[in-house]
């Protein structure tokens, strides 16, 4: 590896900013930077400002400041599009599926991280390697299961597929995570009596802490922001959509009856607190977003 | 230390092991048997017709439509994502080599990169809503800046010329915050003083990027490849949200075509099967292939 190009390697005298040559590409380069600043920003910000708009505005004058302050367009957002109520329905089912994940998929990693037993890697191979499949491929067969279950429509179905959805990779992450604690721990309270249950609620669990963190964030970001598999499974009654579902069928809708500001302000109270939750724990949420990645 | 540990296991591995198996794992195997069969759906009958859906596929124009698509997403949604990647991370965690700390990040390098992740926590419904204003026609964010600079604007998404590249750009534009995160999160890993060395031996901001960064990165740009490749196979969400795979298939992709093959007017479920398995053998290929294509010999830095 040759790191050398022709010119004479000389060290930058210390009081002076080293390669003034690059005076230009800085202004370049900040300049990409802030464009894609704004081409981030720009479109969330516009989104903002068209809830408060009414519908003439929008149209007329895409790019102008709103009239007045319309709270109005929100709280027909809230009520009569029902967003609202996807809110909450969104809530319960996240709430349902990710306790759920993180209980089934902390449980099974332990045991795959801790122990030995027949045939574990053939399970464990099992359970990972549905993170390689596409999930169309399951999702009519998928449909009939839930169906001959009796939980088509409910929320009750929908929590066990997400969270059924949900376990590969976090037994993934999580294994690799418990196999990262140290083992003298573990056979320190086992000598002194400690019965395996409570070594893992006791012990184990809360040793595991950041890994359980990490991903419980991604968790819960995939959960919320779920589209398909409420799109096949419960798709004709409107009182039980998601999110994602609701503000699908909002711009729909919208199409049809031109209700612009609504769905704006529809769009605007769905997306501020998911991005004011972000910029709130935005290392952790980052970190637990990229650390399944780099393992 | 093994007395009681069975109890445990059993406790512990057959809950999850019962949900994954009913949801997960007899979905996918039962999918590759439905793809053999000829059932449409609601009533009981599936005949059994060997591989005859495969060869429908063969010589379905719908089909090879999608695929293209797809495989342009595949070969343009990684490249331009990871290079934009790679830039801003580059700049972002070292585009600032003045002073005493050698190399470090621009200012206001926090805000940046609080900024450029905001699509990556966004739902992919919502971001295909609000492109799908933006690239409205009239009342959208682009026309408008376009009319001022005499431009009448096409139609962006009812245009069957343009429509797939407006999807395309908008699966770059979320993604590419990610991976800037992603990507400054390992060169954060490698130490500093390889790039005061490199710094003391001359060396320009390009050389350091080509021949430093980029080879003590290749495991991350490698992770970063498979990951956008797969996602290049899918883009339904946007695609659906955004143009539902028109105007006039010119946007389709094979995952809304499965879609509508199964839960559209006719629930051709033995054929949209057909489509998944072979979605999945192209997924499947292309994380192979991906993974062979940038292999390398790792380097290592302690």
């Amino acid at each position: 590896m040759t790191l050398l190009d022709s010119r004479p390697s000389q060290a930058p005298p210390a009081d002076r900013p080293p390669r003034r040559e690059w005076g230009v590409a800085n202004v370049f380069s900040h300049g990409f930077l802030l464009l894609w600043g704004l081409l981030t920003t720009l479109p969330l910000l516009w989104v903002v400002m068209s809830s408060f708009k009414d519908d003439n505005e929008i149209l007329t004058d895409p790019w102008g400041l709103p009239g007045a302050l319309r709270l109005e367009n929100w709280q027909r957002a809230w009520t009569e599009a029902h967003i609202g109520q996807y809110f909450l329905n969104t809530f319960v089912v996240v709430s349902g599926s990710l306790a759920l994940t993180m209980l089934f998929g902390a449980t099974a990693a332990y045991v795959f991280a801790r122990y030995d037993f027949r045939f574990k890697q053939v399970f464990y191979y099992a359970f990972v390697g549905g993170m390689m499949f596409p999930v169309f491929l399951a999702l009519v067969p998928l449909f009939f299961v839930v169906r001959d279950a009796g939980l088509f429509n409910t929320w009750r179905g929908l929590i066990l597929v997400y969270a059924a959805y949900s376990l590969p990779f976090t037994v993934f992450f999580l294994t690799a995570f418990f196999r990262t604690l140290p083992q003298a721990v573990a056979e320190a309270a086992l000598i002194d009596g400690c019965g395996h249950f409570r070594l893992f609620f006791r012990v184990m669990l809360p040793m595991a802490r950041p890994g359980l963190i990490s991903v419980g964030i991604f968790n819960f970001l995939a959960q919320w922001n779920q589209f398909i598999l409420p799109q096949v499974l419960i798709p004709d009654d409107e009182s039980r959509y998601v999110l994602a579902q609701g503000l699908s069928a909002l711009a729909v809708s919208q199409g049809y009856q031109g209700d612009f500001s609504g769905l704006f302000a529809g769009l605007t109270i769905a997306m501020l607190p998911v991005l004011g939750v972000y910029a709130l724990f935005q290392r952790q949420i980052q970190s637990g977003l990229t650390a399944g990645q780099l393992k | 230390m093994r007395h009681g540990k069975y109890p445990l296991i059993i406790a512990f591995l057959v809950p999850p092991l019962v949900l994954y198996g009913v949801f997960v794992l007899s979905p996918y195997l039962q999918a590759f048997q439905i793809s053999t069969t000829d059932w449409l759906g609601y009533s009981a009958d599936a005949n059994s017709v060997g591989l005859d859906n495969f060869v429908q596929l063969l010589r379905d124009d719908y089909v090879w439509n999608a695929i293209k698509n797809n495989a342009i997403l595949l070969a343009l949604v990684p490249v331009l994502t990871i290079a934009l990647g790679l830039f801003f991370a580059t700049m972002l965690n070292m585009g600032g080599r003045a002073g005493r700390a050698g190399v470090v990040g621009v200012r206001g390098t926090a805000a940046y990169r609080l900024v450029y992740f905001f699509p990556q926590v966004l739902s992919v419904v919502i971001i295909a809503v609000i492109w799908q204003q933006v690239y409205h026609p009239n009342a959208g964010l682009l026309n408008a800046a376009l009319k001022p600079l005499g431009i009448d604007g096409p139609s962006w998404l009812g245009d069957p010329r343009t429509a797939f590249w407006c999807v395309l750009a908008v699966m770059v534009w979320a993604n590419v915050g990610f991976y800037v995160v992603l990507f400054g999160a390992a060169m954060q890993a490698i130490p500093r003083d390889i790039y005061e060395a490199v710094l003391l031996d001359g060396a320009g901001r390009l050389v350091t990027l080509r021949r430093v960064t980029i080879p003590l990165l290749w495991d991350t740009v490698q992770v970063a490849w498979i990951y956008l490749a797969i996602a290049a196979l899918d883009g339904f969400i946007l695609v659906q949200r955004m143009t539902d795979g028109g105007p006039n298939f010119s946007s389709d992709v094979i995952g809304l075509r499965m879609y509508n093959t199964a839960f559209g007017s006719d629930t051709k479920f033995g054929y949209a099967s057909a489509i998944g398995v072979v979605m999945f053998f192209l997924t499947l290929s292309v994380a192979v292939l991906a993974l062979r294509a940038s292999r390398r010999d790792r380097i290592e830095f302690s």
